[in-house]
């Protein structure tokens, strides 16, 4: 497949140099201008070449595997007439686990190695084939292409739109990769609910996703309510924000309102690098300093604190989001205009009044935005939950108590061996639609407020 | 004119930004009552000669002022005064229109509520439609009090924001090219409101155009690249001016 790659690329440049010369030489015997400079005559040689098949490739790469697989089947078929689809199917798996793990010297049966050769033979001429047709039909483009170079040629237009075309392409694979994502997590869960009763995991006050993995072992069974996580989350969430929202702000008006250029220079960066921590290494301050210390303070004023407690976690995360939320509303508070400073300034105001009462009601909008858009950060925050929150999903409101979150979860649900069918790994899936779920509403709301706020300004 | 007292006195002002002097002793008295028109080419100082009035400067980094602004008789650049109560005497409305993203009640009632002028609601109501009846924006506004500032056209804007400064009772109102951003018909609105307003304020005015000038204002400044060049009476400004760069500003050859 690389080979072939190479040929194409190869040859697409061996057109654009030809392409070129030939145009500027149609341009010299005829004495006359070009309508499109040389180099234009050969680029739409190169792109036309490699863009479509490329394509091409990528759509055989994809749909190869289908091929083989209705060739494998109808070989089969043909070899072991009397036995019926599901037994076919179970000797096209067969074949398929020989090619991948090479394995064929175990095979006692005759027939079925001879039906492996056939189809090793055709595997590989099929690439072959493919191969050179491709290369082939690379020539034939080429020649096609180079046909076509005229004086009056509007290459340099064609090149335009052959521009937009890539560029189009190069937006879809964004939007592509997040319907796969969100396809492969919807059908994950759509099996996921084949086992669990929806209401069950939407509803149930009980999180402990033990399950037995072979039928003989005895365990529990497994409880998969989803409500003590999300209080765990928005517990954290809640805490976080209560840290992040007032600090953020304050510290994003004293930058763009009162700070003096130079200490604004100092403040700034100092945020930056904030925002600039490994997730991990605010987890093990988490855990291994707040926590504790928030356990002594709490012995000290006579509270029972667990030494993994939803304030340590929020906290932290608090900090970690302040510079998020600084430099939002620092970018949304500067661009309310100068002149309605001044407005307000002009009618005897002081500054805390023109803050206050002007430029906050006339940011409102984008520090909102700005604030959904930090929540949705703290919900799908892991790293620090993890080492700092605890694992043990307790139905609590108690800052104090160890809780767990859903991001927590989906590591835990995952982590070490796992069987890919059993509703524990499954409920990974169940439950990183619903954190998906939660964060693209705040999005949405968030983006909505920051576009209500440009409209205002713009 | 001998009967007109000043109400505002500057004198041998001084002001640069940073090392660059914008301004060079300029000495100018404002009459009260009267209208004041500062003239001259863009860059030459009028504005920051404007502002220099309420100290808006003050907010400016780099803004160094020096020599002496008088109201009624005591100085304004004094370590005592407190701009932002000065300011409430001396308002000021600017090139662009800029009400507050609130209600047109709201702009209004914004600098009353500041200042306290107001003790219970139907005062503050009073208060908003007195200053929005003076700024000749009653009639268009009234059914519609709790809509948006920004609603409303630019000339409209521009009158909310006239009415915005004379709610909290200035003795003196500085208008910097109030009427720039907007189309003939909103211009001679607000200069036909200019000149109701000067029985009871004071009104400094910077203006592009000459015209204006000669249509509204009782004095005429004339600045030039930081020095004020001339002052007077409009009508001799404009027929017989003393200096030859007022001159030929006047009649177009330059600015």
């Amino acid at each position: 497949m690389t080979l072939i790659i190479f040929l194409i690329l190869f040859a697409a440049v061996f057109g654009y140099y030809i392409a070129q010369s030939k145009a500027a030489t149609i341009s010299l015997t005829q004495g006359k201008k070009l309508n499109s400079l040389p180099i234009y005559h050969g680029l739409y040689v190169l792109t036309l070449t490699v863009l479509p098949l490329l394509l091409i490739i990528l759509f055989w790469m994809l749909c190869k595997g289908y091929f083989l697989d209705k060739i494998l089947f109808s070989i089969l078929e043909n070899e072991f007439v009397n036995l019926n689809f599901d037994q076919i199917n179970l000797l096209a798996a067969k074949l398929k686990n020989m090619y991948v793990s090479q394995l064929v010297s175990q095979e006692t049966d005759p027939n079925l190695i001879r039906v492996y050769q056939e189809y090793l033979l055709y595997e590989e001429n099929i690439s072959i084939y493919f191969n050179i047709l491709v290369f082939f039909l690379s020539i034939l483009i080429i020649f096609f292409l180079l046909k076509k170079i005229k004086l009056d040629f509007p290459a340099r237009k064609k090149i335009e739109r052959l521009l937009t075309i890539v560029f189009f392409l190069a937006s879809i694979v964004a939007v592509l990769t997040t319907v796969g994502i969100i396809s492969s997590l919807f059908f994950e869960t759509v099996r996921f609910f084949d086992k669990i009763n929806p209401l069950d995991f939407l509803f149930g006050l009980e999180w402990s996703p033990q399950t037995a993995i072979r039928s003989d072992q005895v365990a529990a069974q497994g409880a998969f309510g989803i409500i003590p996580l999300l209080v765990g989350t928005l517990l954290t969430t809640l805490i976080a924000m209560f840290v992040a929202v007032p600090f953020g702000l304050m510290s994003a008006i004293y930058l763009s309102e009162y700070a003096h250029p130079r200490t604004r220079a100092i403040i700034k960066p100092a945020l930056e690098i904030l925002a600039g921590i490994p997730t991990v290494v605010y987890g093990f301050f988490a855990a291994i300093t707040v926590a504790p210390f928030i356990r002594d303070l709490g012995d000290l004023l006579g509270l029972e604190v667990a030494s993994e407690s939803a304030l340590a976690a929020g906290l932290v995360m608090g900090i970690m989001i302040i510079p998020f939320v600084s430099s939002m509303s620092d970018d949304v508070i500067t661009a309310v205009p100068r002149s309605l400073r001044e407005g307000s300034w002009g009618l005897g105001a002081t500054r805390s009044e023109t803050i206050l009462q002007v430029v906050l009601p006339a940011a409102l909008a984008g520090i909102v935005g700005s604030v959904l858009l930090a929540v949705s950060r703290a919900i799908g925050e892991t790293m620090i939950v993890v080492m700092a929150a605890g694992l043990a999903a307790n139905l609590t409101f108690n800052p104090l108590e160890a809780v767990s979150t859903v991001t927590v979860q989906i590591v835990t649900l995952l982590v070490g061996d796992q069987e890919f069918d059993s509703a524990k790994t499954l409920a990974a899936f169940a439950l990183g639609m619903t954190l998906f779920f939660f964060t693209l509403i705040l999005n949405v709301i968030a983006l909505a407020f920051v576009k209500r706020y440009r409209e205002v300004y713009e | 004119m001998e009967d007109s007292i000043p109400k505002m006195r500057v004198e041998n002002l001084d002001v640069s930004y940073f090392d660059k002097q914008a301004l060079f002793s300029i000495n100018l008295d404002i009459t009260k009552n009267n209208i004041t028109a500062l003239i001259g080419p863009s860059g030459c100082g009028k504005s920051t000669f404007l502002r220099c009035l309420n100290r808006m400067n003050d907010v400016i980094d780099g803004c160094v002022v020096k020599g002496k602004v008088e109201l009624d008789g005591s100085t304004i650049y004094d370590q005592r005064i407190d701009p932002v109560t000065l300011r409430a005497k001396v308002g000021i409305v600017f090139q662009k229109p800029n009400p507050f993203p609130k209600s047109i009640y709201d702009n209004v009632a914004y600098g009353p509520r500041i200042h306290g002028l107001a003790n219970t609601n139907s005062e503050l109501d009073d208060i908003v439609e007195k200053s929005l009846i003076r700024a000749g924006l009653w009639d268009e506004v009234k059914d519609r009090i709790s809509d948006s500032g920004t609603s409303l056209s630019g000339g409209q804007q521009q009158r909310l924001c006239i009415a915005r400064a004379i709610a909290v009772n200035p003795q003196v109102l500085l208008m910097d090219e109030p009427c720039s951003a907007l189309d003939p018909i909103a211009t001679a609105r607000i200069e036909e409101l200019m000149d109701e307003l000067r029985n009871r304020y004071t009104i400094v005015i910077v203006t592009h155009s000459m015209q204006q000038a000669a249509r509204v204002a009782q004095y005429t400044a004339f600045f030039h690249m930081g020095y004020l060049v001339e002052k007077g009476a409009t009508e001799k400004m404009f027929t017989t001016p003393d200096d030859k760069r007022t001159q030929d500003y006047i009649t177009g050859r330059f600015g």
